[in-house]
């Protein structure tokens, strides 16, 4: 399958939402090929959505969905949480993840615009301990091209990302941050925590 | 042979040696974790950053949004192209002779075809902008990175990227080369080139400075985590890092006790300060 992706695709993929799925128990036998076919097949369907000429909040709606399918979302929200995640109730942290989930959307999702005209090429997947790096380069027209690392694990059960590197920058650190601060602010009361997500992004 | 001749050629193989012996020494190893003593002063200075793009730059790139597209592109493009010549002495300076090459046919490419660097065919044709500075130039000569420092108006750098930076102020060829007029023009126009980017990725700068809950964190995190990158590419971390737990190739979670909620070896609380972190096997996330 061709790698090249038409321009805001690209986007959704350097923004966070863009996760894609393995092949059910693929991960063991993941070979460049299927890294390839797999991140054209994700950014085809984010691709279908930023095409629907919605409006941005359905947009959001469906990136949300679309990150719910393909990214580990329970274990990014209780890995960014750190040792918070360890003392919370279920119901609580139940709640804090699906706020979690919608910020993830409207925080990544509002910046599409800004990564017009991109082409995302995979160039290749190593094991890396447990999981798996898939390594792709982003061109952006008129810009020096990028590198874009996805990590795969499929320790939940399924193959899903759980963390996505852009030159370097990578979206599980940088939350983790965020939203340590953020729970600092509460003075690391979750339930309020919560309700911040709920609004944030 | 005249005697200048004779001093400047022994200069210059002077230069040369030495060069060359600092070059041999070796990359220093690529810092991790966040070494910021001097926090307090940083986010003095980082409030003062803030306002002072609050004030100035914000509305300026919302200036710079009125000018057509087009027009912007040209104004990055010919910035872009006048640190070309600064970024061929630094690829020079570490030894880098491809990247000096690529720079340099970029160069040559943009200020001919491009129209003196008005447009950027060379990055059509895969000469892409290899972008380089002194501050790296020091961590190939083995300089390690010193602690983080946010300075004004600048923003976000470490210590030895400041000294990079005042360096490459001093070393730009364009000093040479250009009368003062001119050099001053050459200033202006990339600094309109920067308030481009600014107004480019207004949005994201916005949503980083304005709506983080600590943006002073999120600064040094975004910097520091890309400059890494940047200066030891991104299989770094896969390739030569040192692993904290000993056996890279070792798994808690393979361990049955481990995985049956037993001591395992200790983990990480911070994942920046891991490249290897795994959420798997975080003992918050299980």
């Amino acid at each position: 399958m061709s790698a090249d992706l038409s321009r805001r695709s690209a986007l959704v993929v350097l923004t966070g939402l863009g996760a894609a799925a393995l092949l059910p128990g693929g991960a063991a036998a993941l070979s460049d090929a299927e890294a390839r076919d797999l991140v054209g097949r994700v950014v085809g369907e984010i691709n279908a959505i930023i095409n629907s000429g919605r409006s941005e909040a359905a947009m959001i709606r469906e990136f949300e969905r679309v990150f719910a399918r393909y990214a580990d979302v329970p274990v990014i929200a209780r890995s960014v949480l750190g040792p918070a995640a360890r003392s919370a109730s279920a119901a609580d942290l139940r709640a804090y993840t699906e706020a979690f989930q919608g910020y993830m959307a409207r925080k990544y999702g509002k910046r599409f615009r800004e990564f017009a005209g991109a082409r995302i090429e995979v160039t290749g997947a190593q094991r890396v301990r447990t999981y798996y790096e898939v390594i792709s380069t982003a061109r952006l027209r008129g810009q020096a091209p990028f590198e874009v690392r996805w990590r795969v694990s499929d320790r939940s059960g399924r193959d899903l990302f759980f963390d996505l590197i852009i030159e370097g920058v990578s979206m599980l650190v940088t939350e983790r941050a965020e939203i340590g601060a953020m729970l600092d602010r509460r003075r690391g009361d979750l339930r309020a925590l919560t309700e911040d997500l709920r609004r944030a992004g | 042979m005249r005697r200048s001749d004779a001093q400047t050629r022994a200069r210059a193989l002077v230069t040369g040696a030495v060069l060359l012996v600092l070059a041999a020494c070796g990359p220093a190893p690529v810092a991790r974790g966040i070494n910021d003593p001097n926090e307090a002063a940083n986010r003095e200075v980082h409030a003062f950053n803030k306002a002072l793009d609050r004030t100035f730059l914000r509305g300026g790139a919302e200036g710079v949004k009125s000018i057509p597209q087009p027009l912007r592109t040209a104004v990055r493009n010919l910035g872009g192209n006048l640190d070309m010549p600064r970024i061929v002495l630094n690829d020079l300076l570490q030894g880098n002779a491809d990247d000096a090459v690529h720079n340099g046919f970029r160069f040559l490419v943009n200020t001919t075809f491009g129209l003196g660097g008005l447009l950027d065919p060379a990055t059509d044709m895969g000469l892409d902008m290899r972008a380089t500075d002194f501050g790296e130039t020091l961590h190939v000569w083995g300089a390690p990175e010193g602690a983080y420092v946010e300075l004004p108006v600048l923003g976000p750098s470490t210590e030895r990227d400041t000294a990079g930076l005042i360096v490459d102020l001093a070393l730009n060829p364009l000093r040479f080369v250009l009368p003062a007029r001119e050099l001053r023009a050459a200033t202006a126009l990339r600094f309109a080139a920067r308030l481009s980017e600014r107004a480019e990725f207004g949005a994201t700068v916005d949503s980083l400075l304005y709506q983080s809950a600590d943006s002073y964190a999120q600064v040094r995190l975004l910097y520091l985590q890309n400059r890494r990158f940047r200066l030891g590419g991104g299989d770094a971390a896969a390739a030569g890092a040192v692993d904290p737990y000993g056996d890279p190739d070792a798994d808690p979670y393979d361990d049955p006790a481990a995985a049956a909620g037993g001591a395992g070896p200790p983990l990480p609380a911070d994942p920046a300060l891991d490249p290897f972190y795994d959420p798997y096997e975080d003992p918050n996330v299980r």
